[in-house]
């Protein structure tokens, strides 16, 4: 008797997602598992963003930080560059230079970049925090209105901000994503709380909290796999949200992306290895339902959109 | 769970005068607050019925579907009421469901109404001769009443078996016997046959203010063995079902739970 494979259906659905004024980009809207193509539906594809920062990236590892060697002095030219050389999909602009502890740059300064770099794209802008969620308060709020109407992701908003950046978003009509510490429980509530403010769930991302390879991917994985479960089983529109793999600031702190050969002699040469952690968080992360990912090496991102293309 | 809205019956003075007087203001407020409540069905109690019960409950279908986006509950032992309330029922919400057929012979006609109109149907576990003494019996009738379903053409996943929740206050010892029964009807059949109960039967009889207490936590047992449906006050039930649900890890706890 020949084998058939059960097929595995499910009531629930991810809210699928858009982003963009000219060039959009479009993520989420499947009904089964990440992949399973063979079960149900799964209309668009994850989006890679490039990650830029408004400052230069001092503390980038060597390996990454020469990738972007004589663009990454100014946001605008980094901008241009992962979209016009990079064939960049999306921009994940990092305000990381308004952290108290770095350049502590003010909300006119952000509002000044945001503004700056939505000029000079036409493609999708993903607009983040320092995570400080003080600060952030005050920066978001001033990136929010600079970017009115533009259609850009904006956070992170979390348990302690959530109330003035999503505010923000709906005041300047921008799509925003929200993050809870690594714990399924806490994500949901997040996403409730933002939507009892009125915020609609259709525009809203979740991020579980990303780590590396080796640095606590597990736990990020077993999250967002219980989230999509939780939205698909359960039919759960709190948990149905696509949602976001910060992949690039946790894979490049990982020490296998930086030691040295010498350093490191098992782990082969550093800048290969550096981009395979890369891309094998980043793959991984996908496997277990991310839609939206944020990296920095283009090889790593190459290496992702080939699994993609194998995938799909 | 499916919470079968309660409030709408002829026993309720309020209710019962606004029927008299074909009166749609509170009839309408009361579904409306149901649905909101949370309930996902309205049950429409007109009583025995017997003088004018046909225009009665089409008139209470109509008058509940105007303004709750719902199936309704038809609830009556008329079955030429049940028959005008189907004809004029509204099915983009969900199919009917009447209440009830059992086991006794006078009440057969009804699952030929059920069939008819392609209505679901509660089989309510009693006989001719009195109530059921225990678990065995119940189960005992509701496999008749399936059989006698069969036999008119309705599939047995249109039934929900009904055990009868008896008063506290007066049958202490059938309570148990009632979340056995719900137990043991789910085996008669694979899919499980679908269970309901009339829940704020347990508290008739009781003092006021105890009768919510009672009622939630005979609620939290019969859900636990696998209850489908119960004609409840959803206000008073909501936190039961959804903290069930979130024990049986049917939804995922967040500590806003009880909000969604």
């Amino acid at each position: 008797m020949a084998f058939t494979a059960p097929n595995e259906t499910f009531g629930g659905k991810v809210f699928q997602i858009d982003a963009g004024i000219d060039k959009k980009i479009v993520f989420g809207g499947e009904d089964v598992l990440p992949f399973h193509l063979f079960e149900g539906n799964v209309p668009n594809r994850p989006v890679v963003a490039y990650e830029i920062q408004d400052v230069p990236p001092e503390d980038w590892p060597e390996t990454i930080k020469k990738v972007y060697e004589g663009v990454s002095g100014d946001p605008v030219t980094w901008a241009k560059y992962c979209q016009d050389k990079l064939n960049a999909k999306a921009i994940a602009l990092r305000l990381i230079g308004t952290h108290p502890d770095r350049q502590n740059r003010s909300p006119e300064d952000a509002a000044k970049t945001v503004k700056d770099v939505l000029a000079a794209i036409s493609i999708p802008l993903i607009i983040l925090g320092s995570n400080h969620v003080e600060k952030d308060a005050a920066i978001l709020l001033a990136a929010a209105e600079a970017a009115k109407d533009k259609n850009c992701f904006l956070g992170k908003a979390q348990e302690e901000n959530y109330k003035t950046i999503a505010a923000a978003c709906m005041a300047n009509n921008l799509k925003l994503i929200a993050m809870s510490q690594l714990d399924i429980n806490l994500s949901k509530q997040l996403n409730i709380l933002i939507t009892q403010m009125g915020f609609e769930k259709e525009n809203l991302v979740t991020d579980p909290m990303c780590s590396g390879l080796g640095y606590g991917l597990d736990y990020t994985y077993s999250v967002m796999e219980r989230i999509r479960l939780a939205a698909l089983t359960q039919n759960d529109a709190t948990m149905q949200m696509p949602m976001l793999a910060d992949v690039g600031m946790n894979a490049w702190k990982a020490k296998e992306a930086i030691a040295t050969e010498a350093e490191l002699p098992i782990g082969g040469v550093l800048e290969q290895r550096a981009i395979a952690w890369e891309a094998v968080t980043a793959t991984a992360l996908m496997i277990a339902g991310s839609e939206i990912l944020i990296m920095r090496h283009p090889e790593a991102v190459k290496a992702v959109e080939k699994f993609i293309d194998e995938l799909m | 769970m499916l919470i079968i809205g309660e409030k709408l019956s002829i026993i309720a003075k309020r209710v019962r005068e606004a029927m008299m007087k074909f009166d749609k203001g509170p009839i309408q407020e009361i579904a409306v607050r149901q649905w909101k409540e949370g309930s996902g069905m309205i049950d429409a109690n007109i009583g025995p019925a017997e003088d004018g019960g046909e225009k009665m409950m089409e008139w209470m279908v109509t008058t509940i579907q105007e303004v709750v986006p719902l199936p309704v509950c038809l609830d009556t032992t008329n079955v030429k009421a049940i028959e005008a309330g189907l004809k004029v029922h509204n099915g983009e919400w969900g199919r009917p469901l009447i209440n009830s057929t059992s086991n006794d012979p006078e009440r057969f006609p009804i699952m030929e109404v059920a069939v008819k109109y392609q209505a679901q149907l509660i089989g309510l576990t009693v006989g001719k001769g009195g109530l059921p003494a225990d678990a065995e019996e119940r189960a005992g009738i509701a496999s008749e009443i399936m059989a006698r379903a069969m036999e008119y053409g309705m599939p047995v996943e249109d039934l929900y078996l009904d055990p009868l929740v008896l008063q506290m206050a007066t049958t202490q010892d059938q309570a148990l016997k009632v979340i056995q029964s719900v137990k043991m009807f789910q085996e008669l059949n694979d899919p499980p046959m679908k269970t309901v109960v009339g829940l704020s039967n347990i508290s008739n009889g009781m003092p006021k203010p105890l009768r919510h207490i009672m009622n939630k936590h005979l609620l939290t047992l019969l859900y636990y063995e696998g209850l489908t449906a119960a004609i409840a006050d959803a206000a008073e039930v909501n936190e039961t079902v959804k903290t069930v649900d979130v024990i049986m890890g049917r939804i995922l706890y967040a500590h806003s739970y009880l909000e969604m």
